[in-house]
């Protein structure tokens, strides 16, 4: 059984009449990453928000099976208690709210859903400096407000460290890599490839390929137009990288045509 | 952070307003409506001295002219019927009215009252280093904590005790900073004020422990009149805190308190504030009405007086802790949280009155409203034309939880001193769909998500609170929300 599969999947904005993804197809096994790229305003961030269950899409066609059952019923908080972590484009700022306080309450809520116990603050804390550490982020980023204040840098690599502490079992990037100095970039990257394990899935969004040179994804797709049309291996990247997306708007619409 | 306190939220979540009960001890009780004979009633029955009765016959005279020629204090953005002078008791008192030695002479039910307000005494005593001068109603009940305060020199009682036994302190401050020609409020709580707390704190003492009162509102139909006055000598410093609850009640209540606060050279007073009173039902029947008049003065050069409050009870809230800066370098502030939901009104802020020099005050409040509650912050800083290189710092944050509710700030500013330098800032947001949406993919449901967020909203303002009063008060915020999610 797949970890996620997507069929024929269409969404919008329903009030406003707006269609974004039309026919979007995708399977996942456990353990494999693939990427996704695909130009500005392709659907990238609209279906990782889809999976992820934000209520502002509509789902007009389609299904999502997550480890075989229909994700589409769930809940956003139940979805993350499924395993469904999504590192966002643009993490939001909670001013006040202190990371610690944050992490312990997601932590607790998916521990619950999960079948497992409560950490005590002790536990928690020590597992904290664990994944911070994991992850090689500054402790001290813990005890601010969650993102308030972070540079682009800093609220990236935050939601990879939140990802560690999560524990999901898919695991969503949006553009994590966009904005990034070489420094944040590698950090990024020698983040998500220690926290790639044969439990997990990855859905890396990425615009470019140059996160690519340091993941090796076992597929990537294309999206273009809220689908996707072209899937190939890590070639298929540099392709993309050296002659851009011509090509693929060529091929999709002859194929169309 | 303790593991439980989610659980311990959740908890809270589904109680009901939790002090919503009464106590079946006896009381007696004046007759409803208000006349120079019930003044004298209640002065008599506190054995006041006879300059105290003649303040309140005063009082009750500028009242009655008030009313007479319809000065209401209604210009507040609120919309309340006008109690009802004539329809209401203005004196209650627990029927064994004795003065106790000890808490083995309050009666079993009162302790319990007590109890299941969060306030045992016996451990109270124990454990912490909080005195708490319990107020049932209108007669003092228990006192704790006297003799380490009395080793400091520190006074602490109840109004009633503290007219008798320092009659000369008392009568030089009370009227000092809130006359009873004030407001109407204030002229009726002078005439009719029950009972309240007197602080003293002398030349040089920093008093040993938080200073805490809970005062409750026991009988049906009964306004509530406490008169508080805190004053610190030179050098002095305390912090005191105020926490209410009241029962549910079907009918309106009045609440008229007078808070006055007097600071000489170099000292503080930090006066802090939990309101948690009966809101009314969800038609928005009954609940409290909390007109208070709050002022503080720093007389001396260098002396301080902050106020924090946190309100998230009563139907209609009307106050403005103020702060009169006379002396040089002196420091005034005001941190407020007022949560409004259901039908409460609100309508708090305060006045930053700069006259000395150099002086500063600093103000944040905090708006929060749910359903089609309405919140409004009104405040004004004044600099009078001595006041040289005074500063003001304010900020005015609201936050709207629902499509419904209102919030409005109103912020004046007088200056006749053109060194002064005045800053204020307001902003009003929604909860964002993108932090709740955020919180959601972290496993974080509405509730869950709300609090961290209304807690994190608050923080500036929680984090004045006394220690172990912060917690009482994210608890009180987490009870607020219930309801108010969706
Ligand atoms: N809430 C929305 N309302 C209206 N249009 C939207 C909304 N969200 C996304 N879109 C539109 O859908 C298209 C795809 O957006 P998005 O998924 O963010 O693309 P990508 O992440 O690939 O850049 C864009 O044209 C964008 O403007
Ligand atoms: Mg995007």
């Amino acid at each position: 059984m797949a970890l996620l599969e997507i069929e024929n999947l269409h969404a919008g904005v329903e009030d406003e009449d707006i269609k974004i993804l039309n026919g979007v197809d995708l399977t996942l096994d456990t353990g494999q990453l693939h990427a996704i790229m695909g130009p500005n305003g392709s659907g990238k961030s609209t279906l990782a928000a889809v999976l992820a269950g934000r209520e502002e899409y509509e789902v007009l066609e389609g299904e999502i099976l997550f480890q075989g059952e229909d994700l589409l019923e769930l809940e956003p908080e139940e979805r993350a208690e499924e395993g469904i972590f999504l590192a966002f484009q643009y993490p939001v700022e909670l001013p006040g709210v202190s990371m610690t306080n944050f992490l312990k309450e997601a932590v607790n809520s998916v521990r619950e859903a999960r079948g497992q116990d409560e950490l005590s603050s002790a536990d928690f804390l020590k597992y904290m400096r664990e994944k911070a550490s994991l992850v090689d982020i500054d402790a001290d980023l813990t005890k601010r407000s969650v993102n308030e204040g972070f540079s682009g840098g800093e609220k990236k690599r935050n939601e990879i460290f939140q990802l560690a502490m999560l524990q999901p079992k898919l695991a969503i990037l949006d553009e994590t890599d966009s904005g990034l100095d070489i420094d944040a970039l590698q950090n990024v990257s020698n983040g998500v490839n220690k926290l790639w394990n044969e439990e997990r899935g990855f859905l890396v969004i990425t615009h470019y390929e140059r996160i690519l040179q340091y993941i090796t994804p076992d597929r990537v797709h294309v999206m273009l137009d809220g689908e996707i049309v072209h899937s190939g291996d890590q070639e298929l990247a540099h392709k993309l990288e050296e002659k851009g997306y011509d090509w693929i708007r060529e091929e999709a619409a002859a194929a169309a045509a | 952070m303790s593991t439980s306190e989610t659980e311990y939220l959740e908890g809270k979540a589904s109680e009901e307003y939790e002090h919503g009960w009464s106590t079946d001890i006896e009381s007696e009780t004046t007759p409803k409506g208000l006349s120079e004979d019930i003044v004298r009633y209640i002065s008599d029955r506190k054995n006041e001295p006879e300059w105290l009765l003649d303040w309140r016959l005063k009082a009750y005279e500028y009242f009655t002219d008030l009313l007479e020629s319809g000065h209401y204090p209604d210009w507040a953005h609120l919309d309340y019927e006008r109690p009802d002078f004539q329809d209401m008791h203005y004196f209650s008192a627990p029927k064994d009215k004795a003065n106790y030695e000890s808490l083995d002479e309050v009666p079993q039910e009162i302790l319990d009252t007590f109890e299941r307000l969060g306030i045992p005494l016996e451990e109270q005593k124990a454990l912490t280093g909080v005195a708490v001068d319990a107020v049932m109603d209108s007669v003092s009940v228990a006192t704790t904590f006297k003799e380490k305060l009395k080793e400091k020199g520190v006074i602490f009682k109840s109004f009633g005790e503290a007219a008798r036994d320092h009659p000369v302190i008392v009568r030089q401050h009370l009227g000092s900073v809130v006359p009873y020609t004030d407001n109407l409020y204030a002229a009726l709580n002078s005439a009719v004020f029950s009972d309240g707390s007197f602080v003293y704190v002398p030349e040089g003492v920093e008093c040993p422990m938080e200073l805490s009162t809970y005062f409750r509102m026991n009988e049906k139909g009964t306004g509530q009149f406490e008169r508080t006055l805190i004053v610190a000598e030179p050098g002095a410093y305390v912090s005191y805190l105020e926490g209410c609850t009241a029962p549910m009640r079907k009918e309106t209540q009045l609440h008229a308190a007078v808070v006055e606060l007097i600071a000489h050279e170099d000292s503080e007073i930090k006066y802090s504030t939990i309101q948690n009173w009966y809101p009314g039902d969800e038609e928005g029947n009954g609940g409290i009405y909390n007109l208070v008049t709050k002022r503080g003065i720093c007389k001396g050069d260098n002396s301080k007086i902050s106020w924090t409050q946190l309100e998230t009870g009563s139907a209609v809230t009307q106050k403005y802790p103020s702060v009169i800066l006379a002396g040089d370098d002196t420091v005034g502030e005001f941190y407020s949280v007022a949560f409004t939901k259901g039908h409460q009104q609100a309508d708090t802020g305060t006045k930053m009155q700069h006259i000395g020099k150099d002086t500063k005050s600093t103000i944040i409040s905090k708006g929060i409203s749910a359903d089609v509650a309405d919140n409004s912050y009104r405040g004004l800083v004044k600099v009078g034309k001595n006041a040289d290189d005074a500063r003001n710092f304010s900020q005015c944050d609201s936050m709207l939880l629902g499509p419904d509710c209102g919030a409005h700030t109103y912020p004046y500013i007088e200056s006749a001193n053109p060194s002064a330098q005045i800053e204020h800032e307001a902003t009003t947001s929604k909860v964002g769909e993108d932090q709740m949406f955020y919180c959601h993919q972290r496993g974080l449901g509405e509730e869950e998500a709300l609090k961290l967020i209304v807690n994190g909203f608050c923080k500036e303002i929680l984090q004045e609170l006394p220690m172990e009063f912060a917690v009482e008060a994210k608890e009180l915020l987490a009870i607020e929300l219930e309801g108010s999610v969706g």
